[in-house]
């Protein structure tokens, strides 16, 4: 009966693609050990949402449904996911590494007294023990973990790897609504305000394509032509930077790549005018495939890239966007 | 308004990694260590809230005695007291311990807020700020870019990063884990005075015994998460360089994009 948990992520009443890949991973995992696949989500009004899951490899769906957990935070969302766990007691609780779960799990693995691996590339079942990979050193270092003592094994998976298994749409899952909830007045956080970004790119930790751009952008102005470029490519396609850019103010940190920055991992990485210095490459390198523009032909991040030009970004990136929307526009 | 910074002695972010001869960790000789770049966000406004509103910061660092220099770095920017957390049962220890360690030293000290890194960047957990905020029955957030702190109403409004460009206002009830993110502040540099003053500090240090802990709780022992071997990620190989005239080597390209990597 103990299960394999994953936590739905979901925002403005959809599920995030994260969800569907933990669900990919947990039918793995279920081959494996034959314990039952559960999908844990909290919000307000979303008993439709819980209802869907089933299709995707859930056999039951716990729902956490109040008003107090409409917005996000991690005091409320511990309460209610620690208390509901301990009385289910699962041998595997997983979420994404995204912004929600790294907030989140942490506090949840210390208020349950268990270990938890940030931000897998890989998790496996081995003898019912969780076998975890993660990138450390940003990068540079892929360290192996396990949690042997203590129960539920926690971990999160980086976005974008796993592709999700085929839906069954017959499959119907077991929804069960339950109650758990901390009372508004008790908490000592409060979501005053939520700020919205200037651009709706997707965030680049789940972005398919990156087009990012390094201290050859030479001007803020001029990271407008990675953003055409990325608006070619469509959905999915997100605009970074390297640590030189924005340090010399082209571009916000939050979209930095690198050691101190995000560690991304998209289907297609373009660096513009990036050098690739070796806190660069850590951030990227498990990107499927880089492609390289840079002036310098001896600049380093030509060692790691599968396709490269020598030329001038500005010259390059535009007739870029003009071939992409020519590509997408024959169909 | 008294600080707790809790702070890390890390491997520059420019060393290149070599693993040991049994891949069970790095070599450590040669490397150069600093002090955790996002925890020099952590001791900056630490030392900002000091200037605004008075108070006390203090260091505390859980590691070897090498951990001495990021410590003295901080007590150069202009840290007052500092306690090194140094004993051989505290080797190995994972997120989990390292937040019990440090939350039993920040209970013998008085503090209104407890700041740090938001990550450690060798080790990349991400997990002690919660693990301190969670021993210590605190609120926390992760990933500030901004605080403002109302000391009458024992209150402060954190601003924190989340995703795609988008930041929440979360307002919270001191004390509180504030974790910080690289937008918070600008690190002032040590001062020539104030390296020469940090010099002649004493730093205190806590050890088992001090801290009332049990050695099966803490270090390897009392870790939760049992590291395995390391491996080296496998090496990229410079692919093709497309040589010819701009529009061309672009058109290619694309064509490259949807034939071989079936991207667009």
């Amino acid at each position: 009966m103990p299960g394999i948990w994953i936590l739905a992520e979901h925002k403005e009443g959809k599920f995030k693609k994260i969800t569907y890949e933990l669900l990919s991973l947990g039918k793995k995992l279920k081959s494996k050990s034959g314990e039952e696949l559960c999908a844990l989500l909290l919000g307000s009004g979303i008993e439709n949402l819980a209802n869907q899951l089933g299709p995707y490899g859930a056999d039951k769906v716990y729902y956490l449904e109040d008003e107090v957990y409409k917005s996000y935070l991690n005091e409320s969302y511990t309460q209610g996911i620690s208390e509901l766990v301990k009385s289910q007691d699962p041998s595997i609780l997983l979420a994404g590494a995204t912004a929600l779960g790294k907030d989140l799990f942490p506090r949840v693995a210390a208020r349950l007294g268990t270990g938890l691996g940030t931000d897998c590339t890989s998790i496996d079942l081995d003898n019912n023990l969780l076998k975890i990979t993660r990138p450390i050193y940003a990068g540079k270092v892929l360290m192996e973990a396990t949690i042997p003592q203590t129960k539920p094994q926690m971990a999160m998976l980086r976005p974008n790897l796993i592709e999700i298994s085929p839906v069954d749409s017959s499959k119907k899952a077991e929804v069960i609504k339950s109650k758990a909830n901390p009372k508004k007045e008790d908490l000592r956080t409060m979501l005053k305000e939520i700020l919205k970004g200037e651009s709706k790119k997707i965030d680049l930790t789940e972005a398919k394509i990156i087009v990012s751009g390094g201290r050859g952008m030479k001007d803020k102005e001029n990271f407008r032509i990675l953003e055409e470029l990325a608006d070619a490519f469509g959905e999915g396609t997100a605009v970074g930077a390297s640590r030189a850019a924005v340090d010399s103010g082209f571009a916000p940190h939050d979209i930095q790549v690198g050691q101190t920055g995000k560690v991304v991992n998209p289907t297609l990485y373009i660096a513009c005018g990036i050098s690739g210095s070796i806190q660069h490459l850590a951030g990227m390198s498990t990107s499927k495939y880089i492609v390289a523009i840079n002036k310098d032909p001896e600049a380093p991040i030509f060692q790691k890239a599968d396709y490269g030009i020598v030329g001038d970004l500005f010259q390059v990136v535009p007739l870029l966007t003009q071939e992409v929307k020519k590509l997408k526009s024959e169909g | 308004m008294n600080i707790a910074v809790c702070l890390k002695q890390v491997p520059d972010t420019e060393t290149k990694i070599v693993l040991n001869s049994d891949s069970t960790d790095i070599v450590t000789e040669g490397i150069k260590w600093v002090m955790n770049p996002y925890d020099e966000y952590a001791v900056e406004e630490a030392l900002k809230i000091k200037e605004k509103y008075g108070g006390k910061v203090t260091i505390l660092c859980l590691g070897q005695e090498r951990s001495v220099e990021a410590i003295r770095t901080a007590l150069a920017m202009g840290a007052d007291d500092a306690i090194l957390l140094n004993d051989p049962a505290f080797e190995g220890s994972d997120s989990y311990t390292t937040a019990l360690v440090l939350s039993k030293a920040l209970s013998q000290i008085e503090y209104d807020i407890i700041l740090t890194g938001k990550q450690a960047v060798d080790l990349d957990c991400s997990q002690v700020f919660a693990g301190l905020a969670e021993f210590l029955s605190l609120p926390y957030v992760s990933i500030v870019v901004g605080l403002e702190l109302f000391p009458d109403q024992k209150k402060a409004l954190a601003k924190r990063e989340t995703e795609g460009g988008e930041k929440e206002l979360i307002e919270v009830t001191l004390p509180a884990v504030f974790a910080c993110q690289k937008d918070l502040n600008t690190p002032r540099y040590a001062s020539l005075p104030g390296i020469m003053k940090a010099k002649k500090k004493e730093i205190k240090k806590l050890g088992l015994a001090e801290l009332c802990l049990n050695p099966e709780h803490v270090g390897a022992k009392g870790s939760k998460l049992k590291k395995g071997k390391y491996s080296l990620p496998p090496q990229r190989k410079a692919g093709i360089k497309i040589e010819g005239e701009i529009p061309e080597a672009a058109a290619k390209l694309v064509k490259l994009l949807r034939e071989e990597a079936k991207i667009i």
